[in-house]
């Protein structure tokens, strides 16, 4: 009926203007006036014409860059810069110089008003010269189903020479049609879509469902398709659970690596280690701002990768310092470990809180682990799930190949299962000390480089994962890499298939209570060390 | 550790009022104490610390004007380090040791629950700043924070209307603990009302500092692509939300196709994120930094001056602590004293010109007639205005929605005198 009245509105100024002649202009100088549903109107109207100047009109307007002088009322495009606006018109682009912050006022767009807009453009670009734009409105308007848009389409359709936009706008006719088509060609658009898994396609057939003018046998064939698409899916949101649970695992994992040397190989029960993930994110924090302030914007991507390191550093030397002057007077006695290094947590929490202040700081996703990627019909696996997963399984390689392969990772095993036979071989025991010590901080420091990207940058950051990262390295078996992997990756898993029948909050219970009985069982954990270490 | 950071604060607040005092009049030997009682450390220090300053700027502005009957007003800033039986503790020790004449406090609703019978026990005065869930009204608090009928159920409305895009299905959630759930259980027996059906509402909780988003924004995606338009009510609170908004970021949920409407986010909150992918997300307050008024201009300026940082944002619980601030003063000087009886009597009627341009006006069952007002998050992390009530509301103590609430009713003046009754209580002040 709006879009009626405003085709109706657009003809009936086409015909009584015959000298001014640029309806374009007249529907541009009624944006200002009344509501937002006013403005709907006006650019559903705009959007019948089909001019192409029109396009950088709502574009400007979406952007909330269209704004109304004050002294003559007249209607600009305004582009800030500083604390001045650039003004142009916003028809011919022809330049109106320059304007001060409050002589100019900006008209309001909603919610509403946007997908209005992104609804007009994807009709006004089906028709643009340069074929990705006319493939990318044809991708945008499958999601609207209007009688206008589904003419848009028959008409761009037939003029479209390159296949693969050609493709994209028959997926886009299908479902405008399913919209707005006749009965017939909304049966058949129903059964082409049945077998999507695409969420818009489901929301069109929920739409039909709920349509008080589709004819009965129409609603039938939506709800039947809509069974079939339900039943589908079930198997895919098992897959998706799964992904959820092994990128949470792979959390779960960093935050608990670090700890599995210093408690794990160590034995030293270390409550500041979630400090350590702290200063990592921090130091992330401190390389953003100083790649913004001294590096130019084209390399401020890098500044992640050039995080890790420094927060390994750091990190690692915030760890030495700690076991130098505070653990290892505390060797042979855990309880006093455990206040000292909980002090120390503290310690560092305030320090933090007094140089950045107490608010959270914001680290930004560089762009390359923005957004996801759509494997399958609204399935996205985000970018930075994906990014972290990769990079928990590099470092708890390089980890193992530290352990494993090197001369200090021998040293380290060799003082871990008999101090004094180390020390009569040669070793300096209390060198070892500091670095096993170090490279566990270090390692939390990285975790925190990863944390930050998809939480929050806080001085209480670490006491979110210490209670988690102990669960893991526990329930894996202390001293165990290996075990540390399976089993944060069980209990991540574990929790993301409790979720959606249990809640967060009940599921984070279940699966305490599942590890506090696993543990009654086998006090060791998942895989317990065999042979005469487990006396040491 | 605590102790430390607040006997520095102590003489850090002490100093500037004495370095203010000195230029203007004589230091009056006696002073008129005022307690300060947000977190400064722990999980709330994030939200809690810009009320401290803000209440530090209020008090040393009062005092270059002259101080309040010709005294000098001392802040005492005490550190209740989001911890909740804490901020019972210093409550006492503000008021029998430090013998304040009003408090200024509280963030989390559990944390007022927990000083709320240290002040009515007393009989001080605490003012609250934060919108919270409602379904309280007592005599020795004051609430400049909204009630849900200032906040929750306008934006439900706005979203419900054609202009907020008409939604049919919601979803409503919030972090695990008592103003989510009385807020979500007020705004289900709302929706209920308006014919949404219970297949349409989905209410999810999660814990505090909830990291791990991925299921519930998929869950979300699946539960709004059934064909109806579909909202967000969110009640999450603290920095859960940064994880929660990326994650939605990530996901491509966009605003225009499902809205996410906050009631615990405000400037303060987005300055650690990066809105870009978030515009078009609403917020609902009764205030925003973004309101043009020379009122506002004015706040705005004077807070950059007292921080000495431009970048710094204002937000909608730091203009509640202004007006209550200002109401206060005013209920002093008309009273004459700081005595918390006759305070309370001069409280009821006091109007102040708020920085959103309204005239803000306390009423008789302790909480504020104030305006609503509906925002979207723009990429700047400022909040553009997209609707607003025509004027001032009337906050309800008791919803109307809940029908075990709706019965009662708070009034602390004669006949009622109670904060939540059936029948007027007929009685003085003082029993």
């Amino acid at each position: 009926m709006r879009l009626f009245l405003a085709t109706l509105l657009g003809l009936l100024v086409l015909t009584s203007l015959p000298a001014h002649a640029d309806p374009l202009a007249d529907f541009t100088a009624n944006l200002p006036k009344g509501g937002y549903s006013d403005r709907i109107v006006q650019i559903e109207a705009i959007a019948t014409l089909g001019d192409p100047r029109a396009i950088p009109l709502l574009e400007a307007l979406g952007k909330g860059e269209l704004h109304t002088r004050k002294d003559s009322g007249a209607l600009v495009t305004a582009r800030r810069e500083g604390r001045e606006y650039f003004l142009t018109d916003p028809l011919s682009g022809a330049d109106l110089g320059k304007a001060g912050r409050r002589d100019t006022k900006k008209i309001k767009v909603n919610n509403g008003v946007r997908s209005a807009i992104a609804e007009a453009l994807a009709q006004l670009k089906l028709a643009s010269a340069d074929p990705a734009i006319r493939r990318a409105a044809a991708e945008e308007a499958a999601k609207y189903g209007s009688p206008t848009m589904l003419a848009r389409l028959r008409a761009a359709l037939e003029a479209e020479q390159v296949p693969d936009v050609k493709a994209a706008m028959q997926t886009a006719l299908i479902a405008a049609e399913l919209a707005a088509g006749t009965p017939a060609e909304r049966i058949a658009a129903i059964d082409r879509l049945a077998g999507s898994f695409d969420p818009a396609v489901r929301a069109l057939l929920g739409q039909v469902l709920s349509d008080a003018n589709a004819q009965p046998e129409v609603k039938a064939a939506a709800a039947k398709a809509i069974d079939k698409i339900e039943s589908q899916r079930a198997w895919l949101d098992a897959g998706l659970a799964l992904f959820q649970g092994i990128s949470l695992g792979s959390i779960l994992l960093l935050a608990a690596i670090g700890l599995a040397i210093t408690f794990g190989v160590m034995g030293v029960i270390n409550m500041a280690h979630g400090e350590m993930i702290m200063l990592g994110a921090y130091s992330t924090f401190v390389v953003q701002e100083v790649f913004r302030a001294f590096l130019p914007a084209s390399v401020f991507d890098l500044y992640l990768i050039a995080a890790i390191p420094v927060a390994f550093m750091v990190a690692a030397l915030v760890g030495m310092a700690m076991e130098r002057s505070v653990i290892r007077f505390l060797y042979s006695r855990p309880l006093e470990t455990l206040l000292a290094t909980w002090g120390v947590s503290l310690i560092l929490q305030q320090a933090v809180r007094s140089i950045f202040g107490a608010t959270n700081q914001e680290v930004a996703n560089p762009n390359w682990m923005s957004g996801g990627v759509e494997i399958i019909g609204g399935v996205i696996l985000t970018y930075n799930r994906l990014c972290i997963i990769a990079f928990c399984l590099i470092v708890l390689g390089l980890v193992v190949l530290v352990l494993r392969k090197t001369h200090f990772g021998l040293e380290m095993r060799a003082v871990t299962q008999n101090r004094g036979m180390a020390r009569s071989m040669g070793i300096d025991s209390s060198r070892v000390d500091a670095l096993t010590f170090g490279l566990g901080s270090g390692v939390a420091g990285i975790a925190g480089v990863a944390l930050s990207q998809v939480g929050n940058v806080s001085p209480n950051l670490g006491q979110l994962y210490i209670v988690d990262s102990f669960m893991v390295v526990v329930f894996g078996g202390v001293g165990n890499l290996a075990g540390t992997f399976v089993a944060a990756m069980s209990l991540g898993v574990l929790n993301k298939f409790l979720e959606p029948a249990a809640g967060a909050v009940l599921g984070k219970v279940v699966v305490l209570v599942l590890v506090i009985l696993f543990i009654q069982r086998r006090p060791r954990g998942l895989f317990a060390l065999k042979g005469r270490s487990e006396e040491a | 550790m605590s102790l430390s950071k607040s006997v520095r604060n102590w003489v850090m607040a002490g100093a500037a009022a004495t370095a203010l005092s000195a230029g203007s009049i004589a230091h009056a030997a006696e002073t008129i104490k005022v307690g300060v009682l947000h977190s400064l450390s722990g999980t709330m220090a994030i939200s809690e610390t810009t009320l401290k300053d803000a209440m530090l700027m209020l008090i040393a502005d009062q005092n270059a004007k002259g101080g309040l009957l010709g005294k000098q007003l001392e802040a005492v800033v005490v550190d209740p380090a989001s911890n909740w039986p804490l901020f019972a503790e210093k409550a006492r020790e503000l008021i029998t040791q430090q013998k304040v004449d009003v408090v200024f406090g509280c963030w989390t609703s559990v944390s007022r629950k927990s000083v709320l019978p240290v002040f009515e026990e007393l009989n001080s005065m605490l003012f609250y700043p934060v919108q919270y869930e409602g379904e309280e009204s007592s005599r020795n608090v004051f609430y400049t924070g909204a009630a849900p009928n200032q906040q929750a159920i306008p934006a439900v409305d706005y979203l419900m209307s054609k202009d907020g895009g008409e939604a049919k299905r919601w979803v409503l959630a919030g972090t695990d603990y008592v103003y989510p759930r009385t807020t979500n259980k007020i705004l289900e027996a709302y929706l209920k009302s308006k014919g949404v059906p219970a297949e349409d509402i989905m209410i999810n909780y999660t814990p505090f500092g909830h990291a791990d988003w991925q299921t519930i924004v998929a869950d979300i995606k699946a539960f709004s692509s059934k064909g109806k338009k579909t909202a967000v009510v969110s009640t999450i609170n603290g920095d859960a939300n940064v994880p929660f908004y990326k994650e939605l970021a990530n996901q491509g949920i966009k605003a225009e196709d499902v809205p996410v409407v906050a009631f615990s986010v405000g400037e303060e909150e987005l300055a650690g994120i990066d809105t870009s992918n978030l515009v078009g997300h609403l917020a609902a307050w009764n205030y925003f930094m973004s309101v043009d008024t020379p009122e506002n201009e004015a706040f705005i300026n004077k807070w950059h001056a007292f921080i000495k940082d431009e970048n710094r944002v204002t937000n909608d619980p730091m203009e509640a602590h202004v007006i209550g601030f200002q109401m206060w003063v005013q209920a002093v000087e008309q009273a004459g004293t700081t005595d918390v009886d006759a305070v309370r009597q001069a409280m009821y009627g006091q109007k102040v010109r708020s920085p959103s341009g309204f005239d803000v006006v306390m009423n008789t069952n302790h909480h504020l007639s104030k305006p609503v007002l509906i925002g979207e998050i723009q990429a700047d992390g400022q909040f553009e205005i997209v609707w607003e009530t025509n004027g001032p509301i009337v906050g309800d103590a008791w919803t109307d929605y809940l029908p075990e609430s709706a019965k009662l009713t708070a009034d602390w003046t004669y006949p009622w005198v109670c904060g939540n009754c059936e029948t007027p209580k007929f009685g003085t002040m003082t029993n």
